[in-house]
C-alpha cells in the first residue's frame, strides 16, 4: 500500500496482502477465556509476515455480528505451514471462532498493519546483536503478537527478554512458548507465580538496562511501560487494537491520535513508538 | 458477456459498479486484492477545502447487519489531494472520482473549483448528507433550498459531471432531488447514511465519540432501495443507487428500482474484492434473463 504522507516514516509494511482460506488442523483451549488455533494453507505456501501485523477473520453463520474480527500473528511455522492463531474471547464474534472445529475453514485477510522493528542495527548507535538488550513485555491476550516478535529476533541473532503479566498463574499463557525463545519474567497480582504486583514492578526493570522496550496488552499496561521507558529514555514500540472496519486504512474508523494527527491503527499501526502517541 | 456499459451524463462508465465514498479510501488500498480498475468507477473519500482531522475514535459501532460510522470527513485538504494524492492516483484506468463536502457554501465552491482544473477526474460528487459534521452537511441536504442553493453554486465553478449524494434523514427525498435536478445536477446519488445510535448498556455509554453517527450495511437496504424507487420516478436526470448492496442480486434490484449505477460501500470491509463479484454476477443474470445490455433493466420493476 502506498502512503501519501511524505512525512509519515513509520515502519509501513511493503508485505503483499491476500485473501484465504485456512484451514484448523489443531484446535486448542490453554484458558477457558482463550483458543488457540493452527491453521494452515491447504493450497499453498503462507504468504509472509511481520511480527506486529495481524489477519482480519470472518465470522460465518453468526446472528449478532457482522464485520470481521482482527487477531494479531501468534506465531509462524513456515517448514510446516502453520500459522497460530490466540484468540480472547471477549464478545460474539470471538465466542464464535472459539467454535470452529478441526478441519473447519476460516477466511483471513492478511497480513495486515505494519511490524515492530526488527533491523535495530540501522538505529543509531546500536553495534551487533549481541550488544543490545531488547524487553518484550505482554499481558493478556497482548502476549500473542509477543511470541512472534520473539521468535523473529531470536532468529535476528537477539536475545529477546519477555517479561508476562497476568492476575493468575493460570493466566499465564504460553509459557514454554516463550521460554524457548528466551529468558522469561513474570508477574501474577495474587503472587501465585513469579514476583508479584504489574508488570512495570518486576525487579528485573531496575536490575537490567534495556535498549528497546516493545510491549502489548492492556492499555494501561503499555501506558505504565511506556513511562518507564521514558524515564530511562528508551524506545518503547507498543500495538494497539482499536476497533475496525476495513482493515486496510481506507474508512479511517480506527484511527488513534498521535503528535501527527490521527493514524489508522490498522495501517499506520498498530504498532506505534510511545512517543508519537498522545499518552 | 452482456454489454455492462452505462452513462451518466458525459461519464461513461464500462459497467454500473461504483465504490461508495469513505470505503475504498483511494482505490490503491485494495490493489492487492483485486484489479481495481475492473471496477466503473471509484469514489475517493470526501474532500474539504481545509484539512480536517475528524471526530475523536471512537467512531465505529458494529450493529446488526450493519455497522454505525462517526468518521467526520477526516482528509487533508484540497490542497494536498490537488498536490499529493491525484498524482497518485490519475493513471488509473477507470473512472476517479472526487467527493466534496463542506461547511459553508463557499467551501463548497472553492473545493469544486480546485478539483475542476484535475484534468484526470471526469465527475465529483457533492456530499451535501454527511450526519457526521456539526455545521453544513446534513443543513444542505434536508432542505430543497438548501440543496438547491449549494448545487447552482458549485454548478457555475464545474463545468463536467455533478453527482450530488442525497440524505435519508428527510421527511421527503424526492423533493430533494427535485431541487437538486433543477439547480443543475446531472445525476443524485442516494442514500447516504441514516442517523442512528449505539449504546454499550455494560458502561452505561455510548459506543461513538459523537454519540449519533451514520448507519450503512445490508440492514439499511430495504429503506434505499424505496428512496431510489422513489426518486427514480421524481427525476429525469440519472440516478445511483446505494445502501447495503452486498452481491450481484442486491444490484440488480436497485437497477430495476430506476438506478443507472450503483455504489458498493460496507460491502468491502467484508470482502475485499466483492466488486468483481458484483460485476460478474450482474453479467451472470443479464444473460440468465436474456437481456443483451445492462441498459435494458433500468427502472423494469414490473408494477
Amino acid at each position: 500500500m502506498r502512503i501519501f504522507a511524505p512525512e509519515n516514516d513509520n515502519k509501513i509494511s511493503g508485505m503483499k496482502k491476500y485473501i484465504l482460506d485456512l484451514k484448523v488442523t489443531e484446535k486448542l483451549n490453554p484458558h477457558s477465556n482463550y483458543v488457540l488455533l493452527k491453521l494452515t494453507d491447504p493450497d499453498g505456501a503462507l504468504p509472509e509476515m511481520g511480527p506486529g501485523q495481524f489477519a482480519e477473520l470472518r465470522i460465518d453463520g453468526s446472528k449478532t455480528t457482522f464485520l470481521r474480527r482482527p487477531i494479531s500473528i501468534n506465531k509462524i511455522d513456515y517448514a510446516r505451514n502453520e500459522l497460530w492463531l490466540l484468540i480472547q474471547f471477549v464478545g460474539d464474534g470471538t465466542r464464535a471462532l472459539g467454535n470452529l472445529q478441526v478441519g473447519d475453514y476460516v477466511n483471513c485477510v492478511l497480513p495486515l498493519g505494519n511490524t515492530f522493528t526488527t533491523d535495530l542495527l540501522d538505529v543509531k548507535g546500536l553495534k551487533s546483536t549481541e550488544d543490545i538488550s531488547l524487553l518484550l513485555v505482554g499481558g493478556g491476550v497482548g502476549i500473542a503478537p509477543m511470541l512472534y516478535l520473539g521468535a523473529v529476533l531470536k532468529d535476528a541473532g537477539y536475545k529477546p527478554v519477555f517479561l508476562l503479566g497476568a492476575r493468575s498463574a493460570s493466566d499465564l499463557l504460553e509459557l514454554d512458548e516463550f521460554m524457548a525463545l528466551g529468558e522469561v519474567f513474570t508477574t501474577t497480582e495474587d503472587a501465585s507465580y513469579g514476583e508479584k504486583g504489574f508488570v512495570t514492578q518486576h525487579s528485573i526493570l531496575e536490575k537490567r538496562s534495556f535498549d528497546r522496550v516493545y510491549c502489548c496488552g492492556p492499555k494501561p499496561m503499555m501506558q505504565a511501560v511506556a513511562r518507564f521507558a521514558a524515564t530511562k529514555n528508551i524506545p518503547c514500540e507498543v500495538s494497539l487494537e482499536n476497533k475496525m472496519a476495513c482493515g486496510v486504512g481506507a474508512c479511517l474508523c480506527c484511527v488513534e491520535d498521535t503528535q501527527e494527527g490521527h493514524k489508522c491503527v490498522c495501517s499506520e499501526g498498530p504498532v506505534f513508538l510511545s512517543t508519537d502517541l498522545k499518552w | 458477456m452482456a454489454d455492462l456499459n452505462i452513462n451518466i451524463g458525459d461519464l461513461q462508465l464500462k459497467n454500473p459498479v461504483m465504490t461508495a465514498s469513505g470505503t475504498f479510501g483511494y482505490g490503491v488500498e485494495f490493489a492487492d486484492f483485486m484489479d481495481i480498475s475492473q471496477i466503473g468507477a471509484i469514489i475517493v473519500k470526501g474532500t474539504t477545502r481545509y484539512h480536517r482531522e475528524g471526530n475523536a475514535y471512537p467512531r465505529m459501532a458494529e450493529t446488526p447487519s450493519g455497522m454505525l460510522n462517526a468518521v467526520g470527513l477526516q482528509n487533508k485538504g484540497v490542497d494536498y489531494f490537488a498536490e499529493h494524492i491525484y498524482p497518485e492516483i490519475k493513471n488509473i484506468q477507470t473512472n476517479m472520482i472526487v467527493n466534496v463536502s463542506g461547511s459553508a457554501i463557499e467551501d463548497y465552491v472553492e473545493t469544486a473549483a480546485c478539483v475542476n482544473e484535475l484534468e484526470k477526474i471526469p465527475a465529483i460528487e457533492l456530499n451535501i448528507s454527511c450526519p457526521n459534521v456539526k455545521q453544513g452537511g446534513m443543513a444542505f441536504g434536508v432542505s430543497a433550498c438548501g440543496a438547491a442553493e449549494v448545487v447552482a453554486a458549485v454548478r457555475k465553478v464545474y463545468h463536467k459531471t455533478l453527482i450530488v449524494k442525497l440524505s435519508p434523514n428527510v421527511t421527503d427525498i424526492t423533493e430533494i432531488a427535485r431541487a437538486a435536478e433543477s439547480a443543475g445536477a446531472d445525476s443524485v446519488s442516494l442514500i447516504n447514511t441514516l442517523l442512528g445510535m449505539s449504546i454499550d448498556a455494560e458502561s452505561r455509554k455510548p459506543l461513538l465519540s459523537t454519540i449519533t453517527g451514520g448507519m450503512s450495511g445490508p440492514a439499511v437496504k430495504p429503506i434505499a432501495l424505496r428512496m431510489v424507487w422513489q426518486v427514480a420516478k421524481a427525476v429525469k436526470i440519472p440516478v445511483i443507487g446505494l445502501g447495503g448492496i452486498m452481491n450481484g442480486r442486491d444490484a440488480i434490484e436497485f437497477l430495476l428500482a430506476g438506478a443507472s449505477a450503483i455504489q458498493i460501500g460496507t460491502a468491502n470491509f467484508i470482502d475485499p474484492t466483492i466488486c468483481e463479484k458484483v460485476i460478474k454476477e450482474i453479467d451472470e443474470y443479464l444473460i440468465r434473463h436474456r437481456y443483451s445490455s445492462v441498459r435494458d433493466i433500468i427502472g423494469a420493476l414490473e408494477v
